[in-house]
């Protein structure tokens, strides 16, 4: 097991420092000055050569991304062009908005989708199944940005019970912050919502033609007890898979709703940054996303591990 | 049991159903765009001014909602009859919100530092011929100037001129401290800044106890929040296809008034077939600026000949020198020797005005022989493509910095006009004296831009504020881009 481990941080470290040499030297290619954004159409050369030194742009390509490996190394993460302050305080300002919302997307997806897909395999061609099967073809053809317009129509508008815009702040307290992540987390849940109940679905059915639960019922078990203690557990290794393949759907979902909701996250500083061309911002981001990608992914392999005993093994 | 918590939590869910506070004072305000720092001084970003200019910061002299020139931190002035020497008489009782004393040294440090080798201020050539700034006495500051500039006192009322000190010059980016009638509360990034009354102001204290800034980059989003009541305003707000709705609503109040935002057909004047001016003309003829701005901007925006909006001093309308007249474009470019099915490039920066006006446009001048490929980019390669190298044919575009008259003097700018009659115009009216010949070069300039026709003038874009009908005091045009808030107040 600490083989195990100590080789999949190797892994990561490695990955991540390839992500960012492919991140810094994709970036040097695309057009644009993050000064000349900055000082606006009737800068003079002068100034922007000035801008240019103030912020370490004069400086060779490779010295600028050791610099950035250094920054990256001691936690800093650099300072943003646009904004001026560390990027690790801009990161820290976002992520309590964006990991609630993915936790939050992530939740009520699974919550909503697991029971539904094994009810529905346990009633296989049931109304109810139909019904599922109608149900998520219609949310998985939904694009999220959509679905959010629609929330913020019928919810904030036509109702008034939600807001349909912004984020307090978690300092106006839990629930009016809560409040304003209800609405995108539904938006980003429901698609993926509708991909893992079919997941679930057809990984349930597989089981229940297993000959381990036709043993169990053979030996008394109820339907229900042949399900829940036999069919269910071994079904979860392509839905656990499938929801750590859909964090990183999330992590690009969040860029468009939070941008459709206004939301003060990651996503929507990325956006912001890319326009701006506040390259270290974006180098950052990118760095980091793969980061909680590979994280969820060591994640992934540790679940397997818990619910299959065999896998822990290898 | 399942009733009553699905009853609290609906009545958890609802907002305050009250009856409406009936002394309203804060103002929840709508822009599009976040500013990247708050230092108007540092960052040519016009989301800055819109929220310190007047409200937190403020100069010697500011522009006022008709774009005239009215005292604030100088209460008044004398200019020297040669116009080199500007004396102002400061007020006595201003301090910055963080205690510091408002002198002349603060008015020394302020252009000083605009004007310095490593000055990073957007707006540096106002300053640059200033060759001092003396103090005789605390309350007295002695502008001397290189050369006469007939615009230095509307130039010194821009955000880029306004007074900072010394102490929170550092730290102005992020936390502003100004002398106005608002002090910086919090700035939530990617979401709001809030300001609050300021009360230890030297005038006439704001109205209201606090304003918020909301930033909202979605046209769709920002109609929902002010349908929501989210917002209270919107005062340049970003969805003309969305003001029917407004307009139609008693809640709410629309006021349709200019920007400085001249559009304009920019043209490559260095390459072919544009060094042709009967090209340029042709083009001018071939576009009908009625059904653009129809298309474009749903019917919002005046039609402009030159580059010059009609808020300004001296405008005069030259819409009629090239009449929507498509056969007499065919018959120029057949002059000029362009043949029909010649193709040429236009690019379009991301804002709707030029993507959609640019399929608009392309249409047009299909009809007159022209086969437009449209490029669309965003602004950063703009920036870097077509404003820096030059390297573009067409492209669409909205200049938004005041009288701005001056980029065509200049020896090199995007669009590379280049006439010795212009730029010997251009230098008498920046030394002219006395507003009467001021005015009679600006109408000169304006003709003479029009008669070249470097660019295609479109259309000056519309200030459209949506908000809510209870709320007064917020501008209705847009000399300056601004949201001047210090005489907002809610009606009982």
């Amino acid at each position: 097991m600490i083989a195990f481990l100590v080789r999949r941080t190797l892994v990561l470290a490695l990955s991540l420092l390839a992500a960012s040499l492919v991140v810094f030297l994709v970036l040097q290619v695309l057009p644009g000055d993050p000064a000349a954004l900055i000082l606006g159409v009737n800068a003079r050369p002068d100034t922007l050569a000035a801008l240019h030194r103030e912020l370490g742009l004069d400086r060779p390509d490779w010295l600028r991304y050791l610099a950035w490996l250094r920054d990256l190394a001691t936690g800093s993460l650099g300072r943003s062009y646009t904004y001026d302050v560390p990027v690790a305080n801009l990161i820290a300002e976002r992520l309590p908005v964006s990991l609630p919302l993915a936790a939050i997307a992530v939740l009520l997806a699974t919550t909503l989708a697991i029971p539904v897909g094994v009810a529905a395999a346990a009633r296989r061609g049931g109304a109810g199944d139909l019904a599922l099967m109608a149900g998520s073809q219609i949310g998985m053809a939904i694009p999220d940005f959509w679905l959010g317009l629609l929330l913020i129509l019928f919810f904030a508008l036509r109702l008034a019970w939600l807001p349909a815009s912004g984020f307090p702040g978690w300092a106006a307290g839990a629930w009016p912050g809560l409040r304003a992540l209800l609405l995108p987390a539904i938006a980003l849940a429901l698609p993926q919502a509708a991909i893992l109940a079919r997941v679930t679905r057809s990984a349930v059915l597989e089981t229940l033609q297993a000959d381990y639960v036709r043993t169990a019922r053979a030996k008394g078990l109820t339907r229900a007890a042949a399900l829940w203690r036999h069919a269910v557990p071994n079904a979860m290794i392509p839905v656990v898979t499938i929801i750590g393949l859909q964090f990183s759907f999330l992590i690009a979902g969040t860029v468009i709703i939070e941008n459709v909701f206004t939301l003060p996250g990651l996503g929507r500083l990325v956006f912001q940054a890319i326009e701006q061309r506040d390259l270290i911002v974006v180098q950052d981001l990118v760095v980091l996303l793969a980061g909680c990608v590979i994280a969820v992914n060591f994640l992934v392999d540790l679940v397997y591990a818990g619910l299959d005993p065999r896998l822990g093994r290898l | 049991m399942v009733r009553l918590f699905a009853l609290a939590l609906f009545a958890a869910l609802l907002p305050g159903l009250a009856a409406a506070d009936p002394a309203k004072d804060t103002l929840s305000l709508g822009m599009v765009l976040e500013p990247p720092v708050l230092d108007p001084t540092a960052n040519a970003a016009a989301a800055i001014s819109e929220i310190v200019y007047a409200n937190v910061f403020e100069g010697l002299v500011r522009i006022d909602s008709a774009g005239r020139v009215q005292p604030a931190l100088a209460q008044s002035w004398t200019i020297s009859p040669d116009g080199l020497t500007y004396t102002f008489h400061l007020r006595h009782d201003v301090t910055f919100s963080d205690g510091t004393k408002f002198d002349c040294a603060i008015v020394q440090f302020s252009y000083g530092r605009a004007a310095a080798p490593d000055s990073i201020n957007p707006q540096k050539q106002f300053f640059l011929p200033i060759t001092s700034t003396t103090c005789p006495d605390p309350y007295t500051a002695v502008v001397t100037m290189k050369e006469p500039r007939s615009n230095f006192l509307f130039d010194m009322g821009w955000a880029d001129a306004v007074m900072v000190a010394p102490n929170s010059e550092p730290t102005n980016k992020t936390h502003p401290i100004g002398t106005g009638p608002f002090l910086f509360q919090r700035w939530l990034r990617g979401d709001r800044v809030e300001l609050v009354r300021n009360p230890h102001y030297w005038g006439r204290p704001a109205k209201l106890k606090s304003v918020t800034f909301r930033f909202i980059a979605d046209p769709s989003a920002a109609t929902d929040a002010l349908l929501a009541g989210d917002l209270d305003a919107f005062p340049l707000f970003p969805a003309p296809e969305a003001v029917a709705r407004f307009k139609s609503d008693p809640r709410f109040h629309v006021a349709i008034g200019t920007t400085e935002g001249k559009t304009i057909l920019a043209l490559n004047n260095t390459r072919k077939p544009f060094t042709d001016l009967r090209v340029r003309r042709a083009l001018a003829y071939a576009i009908d600026r009625k059904a653009l701005i129809e298309g474009a901007m749903s019917g919002y925006g005046t039609p402009i000949g030159s580059h010059y909006v009609p808020i300004d001093p001296g405008y005069i309308d030259l819409t009629g020198l090239y009449p929507y007249d498509p056969a007499k474009a065919r018959t120029l470019l057949a002059a000029a020797g362009v043949k029909p099915g010649t193709t040429l490039t236009l690019t379009l920066p991301p804002p709707p005005y030029a993507r959609r006006g640019g399929e608009i446009i392309a249409a047009m001048l299909q009809q007159v022989g022209l086969n437009v490929k449209l490029i669309p980019i965003e602004w950063a390669q703009w920036l870097d493509q077509v404003f820096k190298r030059s390297d573009f044919d067409m492209t669409i575009v909205a200049h938004v910095e005041p009288r701005d008259l001056d980029i065509y003097a200049r020896p090199h700018y995007y669009f590379e006009y280049h006439s010795a009659a212009y730029d010997k115009l251009y230098a008498e009216y920046a030394s002219a004296r006395g507003d009467a010949e001021k005015l009679t070069l600006v109408k000169a300039l304006q003709r003479k831009l029009a008669e070249d026709e470097p660019n295609v003038f479109l259309f000056a874009l519309p200030k459209i504020g949506v908000w809510n009908a209870k709320l007064h005091g917020l501008w209705a045009d847009d000399p300056l881009p601004v949201n001047d808030v210090t005489d907002v107040y809610w009606a009982p």
